[in-house]
C-alpha cells in the first residue's frame, strides 16, 4: 500500500529537502519513492509544503497529497494559519516540531480520539541547534518520523542525510536525527503506558 | 545505475553522458537546476572537452548554440516559458538551417499573468518551428529521451526539443536508472555534421533564398520530419534492446485493446491518468490511454491506428489555443476518423493547477455518459469567473483582471491542492 507523507513548514526550514531525504531513505530500503515540492511561492518564512510518497511499486500518481498517512509539521505557528490537518487519514501519524504538548498548542480537540501512539512532538529545532549548530529542524524530524511511523529505519534516514550533505553538517544532523528518534521512542512508550493505565 | 535523484539532475547526467561540446546557459525557472548541474560538472572536470558559456539572454543562448553547431560541435541548451519565446527567432533559424541542437524545455506557463508553474503552452507556441518535439512522461523517460534526441537530431540534421513538465518532473525526486558511459557511447556515435564551418574547406551557411527555392527548402524540412516518423520507432526499439527499457518512440498505449474510450495526453499527467483508468477498469469501464511522446512530427498514421476502434476520444491537454480551444486536440482530430463530435477537449492544469484523479474520473465519466461539453476547462472556478464578468458589466473601469481575481480570492497562503 502506498504511504503518503505531507510536510508543512516555512521557507528556510528545509521542508523540500526533508521530503527529498525521506525519498532517498525509502529508495535505500529498496522501495519506490517520489518527493516533490508544493507548487506555491517559496520565500523565506512563507508557508511551504512538500510531499513524499512511498510504495512497493512504481509511483505514477502526480497529484498533491490530499489524504496523507502522516504529517510532519516543522513549524507549530502554522497550526492556526494553514489547514495543515486537511485530509489526514483516521489512523494517520502526526509529528510536530515543538517543546509543547498538543493541548498547549491548542489542537487537543482536533486530535481527540486519535491513537495517542501516533501523535508525537519533538523539540527538533532545539536538537538541531544542539547537534548541528543551526536551527534547521528537517533532519531531526525525519529521525522522529522513523520512530513514530516505523516506516523507515533510522539507519536509512542517516544514510540519506549523509547523501544529501557532507562532513560536519551531515554528522551533526545525523546526531540530531538520532536524538529525535530516541525522544519520540520514549514519548511513545509513555503514551503506551498511559493507554494501558 | 539506479539512483534516487531530482529530475533536473538526472537530465544533466544524461546530457553529460552524451558528451556535449558546447553548453549555452541562461537561467530561468524551472530549468535552472539542469544547467547549474552541468556547469558544476564542467567546472569540476567531470564533463571534459565541453565549453560552458554563460550568455546574456535566451536569444543569445540559442544564437551561440547555432554558431557552435555550425562549427561542428555537439550543442545543448535548456529553457522554459518566456525564455523560449525570447529565443523564438533563433529557434526557427536553428531548424531552418538544419542544425541538430538539443534543448530541454522545462514546460512552464506563459504570461501574462506571470506564472512560473507548469503547463505546455511554451512548447506548443513553437510547435510549427521545425524542431522535433518529444514529451517525457517521467524522469526516466526524460533522461532517456535526451540520449535519443542527440542520436535522432544528428542523424537527420534537425534540432530536437525534449519537453519535461516543470516542477512536476524537474523538481521531483524519483528513481532513475542512469546508464553507463560505454552504453551511451555505443548508442550515440560521435557527431558527423552534414555541414560545418571549416576554415580548411570554407562554406557559408544561411543564404538568402528567394521565391525560386524557398518553398523547396521548406518542403525538405517537412520531408525530413516525415522521415523521422519512419525512423523513430526503430531507434526506440534499438534503445530498448541496448538499455533494457521502453522509452521514447512515437507514442505509448495503455489498456487500449478493447477500449471504447481513449484518453489522449502528453507528459507527466499520463501517470495520474493511468491510475485513474486502472480504477475505472476495476469498475468495468472499457477505457484506455494514448500517450503522445512525439508531438512533432505528428504521428498521424500511428495515432489513427491507435484510435481506430475508439467510440470516443478525450484529449486532456495542458495547453490552450485562445479563441479555438485545444491544440493537442486539433492535432488528434486529424487522426480520428470517427464522428467529429466524439472528440472531447479537456483543458487542464494551466499554470500549475493540480490535476487530480477525482477530477479526471469525473470528467471521463461525463464523456462516457455523453454529458461532457465539447470543450471543458477542468475544475474551472465558475463563481470567480462570473464575479469578474459581473464587475465588467457594472463598471467601465473594472481594472486589471488578475489583480481583481486575486483580491476576490483573498491572500493565498500555501494551498495544498
Amino acid at each position: 500500500m502506498m504511504f503518503q507523507v505531507r510536510i508543512h513548514g516555512r521557507g528556510g526550514q528545509g521542508v523540500v529537502t526533508a521530503a527529498e531525504m525521506l525519498s532517498i531513505a525509502a529508495f535505500r530500503e529498496g522501495r519506490h519513492a517520489q518527493a516533490f515540492p508544493s507548487f506555491g511561492s517559496e520565500r523565506t518564512g512563507a508557508p511551504v509544503v512538500a510531499f513524499c510518497r512511498i510504495d512497493e511499486k512504481e509511483i505514477r500518481l502526480r497529484e498533491p497529497i490530499m489524504q496523507p498517512d502522516a504529517l510532519i509539521i516543522q513549524d507549530p505557528t502554522l497550526l492556526h494559519q494553514v489547514d495543515v490537518f486537511a485530509g489526514l487519514t483516521r489512523d494517520g501519524f502526526i509529528l510536530i516540531n515543538t517543546t509543547r504538548s498538543f493541548e498547549e498548542l491548542g489542537v487537543g480537540e482536533f486530535v481527540c480520539g486519535r491513537r495517542p501512539d501516533r501523535l508525537c512532538t519533538v523539540p527538533a529545532t532545539e536538537l538541531a541547534l544542539k547537534h548541528a549548530g543551526r536551527p534547521v529542524p528537517n533532519a531531526a524530524l525525519l529521525g522522529g518520523f522513523a520512530a513514530v511511523s516505523g516506516r523507515i529505519s533510522l539507519e536509512s534516514v542517516a544514510a540519506a542525510i549523509r547523501e544529501k550533505f557532507g562532513g560536519k553538517v551531515a554528522e551533526g544532523n545525523v546526531a540530531a536525527a538520532s536524538a529525535a528518534y530516541e525522544h519520540v521512542r520514549s514519548e511513545m512508550r509513555e503514551a503506551g503506558h498511559a493507554q494501558a493505565d | 545505475m539506479l539512483k534516487q535523484t531530482e529530475g533536473s539532475h538526472a537530465v544533466a547526467e544524461a546530457v553529460a553522458l552524451c558528451r556535449p561540446e558546447v553548453i549555452c546557459a541562461y537561467p530561468i525557472s524551472p530549468q535552472t537546476h539542469i544547467v547549474e548541474a552541468l556547469g558544476e560538472m564542467v567546472k569540476s572536470g567531470a564533463l571534459r572537452r565541453c565549453e560552458f558559456i554563460n550568455v546574456e539572454s535566451e536569444f543569445a543562448a540559442m544564437s551561440v548554440a547555432i554558431g557552435a553547431s555550425a562549427a561542428g560541435a555537439r550543442a545543448y541548451t535548456a529553457t522554459a516559458s518566456q525564455g523560449l519565446l525570447f529565443m523564438a527567432e533563433a529557434v526557427f533559424n536553428a531548424s531552418g538551417l538544419g542544425l541538430p541542437i538539443v534543448m530541454t524545455v522545462a514546460n512552464r506557463a506563459i504570461g501574462a499573468p506571470i506564472n512560473i508553474w507548469n503547463d505546455h503552452n511554451d512548447a506548443m507556441s513553437q510547435r510549427d518551428c521545425g524542431w522535433i518535439q518529444l514529451f517525457a512522461e517521467n524522469n526516466q523517460e526524460a533522461l532517456d529521451l535526451h540520449i535519443q534526441a542527440f542520436r535522432l537530431g544528428e542523424e537527420l540534421s534537425v534540432p530536437v526539443m525534449v519537453c519535461m513538465d516543470g516542477f512536476i518532473l524537474t523538481h521531483a525526486y524519483e528513481r532513475v536508472d542512469v546508464p553507463a558511459q560505454d552504453q551511451v557511447d555505443a548508442y550515440l556515435p560521435p557527431y558527423e555534421p552534414r555541414q560545418v564551418l571549416d576554415p580548411a574547406e570554407p562554406v557559408s551557411i544561411g543564404a538568402m533564398v528567394g521565391p525560386e527555392a524557398f518553398m523547396e527548402v521548406r518542403y525538405l524540412a517537412h520531408a525530413k520530419q516525415m522521415r523521422a516518423l519512419e525512423l523513430i520507432p526503430g531507434w526506440a526499439e534499438e534503445f530498448r534492446r541496448a538499455f533494457g527499457r521502453a522509452s521514447g518512440g512515437l507514442m505509448h498505449t495503455y489498456r487500449t485493446e478493447d477500449a471504447d474510450t481513449i484518453v489522449v495526453a502528453l507528459g507527466s499527467v499520463l501517470g495520474t491518468i493511468k491510475d485513474t483508468v486502472d480504477e475505472m477498469r476495476d469498475r468495468g469501464t472499457r477505457i484506455g490511454v494514448l500517450g503522445i511522446t512525439c508531438f512533432r512530427p505528428w504521428p498521424l498514421a500511428a495515432v489513427r491506428a491507435a484510435l481506430a476502434n475508439a467510440r470516443r476520444v478525450v484529449v486532456l491537454e495542458k495547453s490552450l489555443a485562445v479563441g479555438l480551444g485545444g491544440i493537442v486536440s486539433t492535432n488528434v482530430r486529424t487522426s480520428y476518423t470517427g464522428r467529429p463530435d466524439a472528440v472531447y477537449t479537456v483543458i487542464a492544469g494551466l499554470g500549475g493547477r493540480a490535476i487530480t484523479k477525482a477530477s479526471l474520473a469525473r470528467v471521463f465519466g461525463e464523456a462516457i455518459e455523453g454529458r461532457l461539453e465539447p470543450l471543458t476547462f477542468l475544475d474551472l472556478d465558475r463563481a470567480i469567473v462570473d464575479r469578474q464578468l459581473a464587475r465588467e458589466r457594472e463598471t467601465r473601469r473594472s481594472g486589471p483582471i488578475a489583480e481583481s481575481i486575486l483580491r476576490d480570492l483573498g491572500v493565498v497562503a500555501a494551498r495544498i491542492g
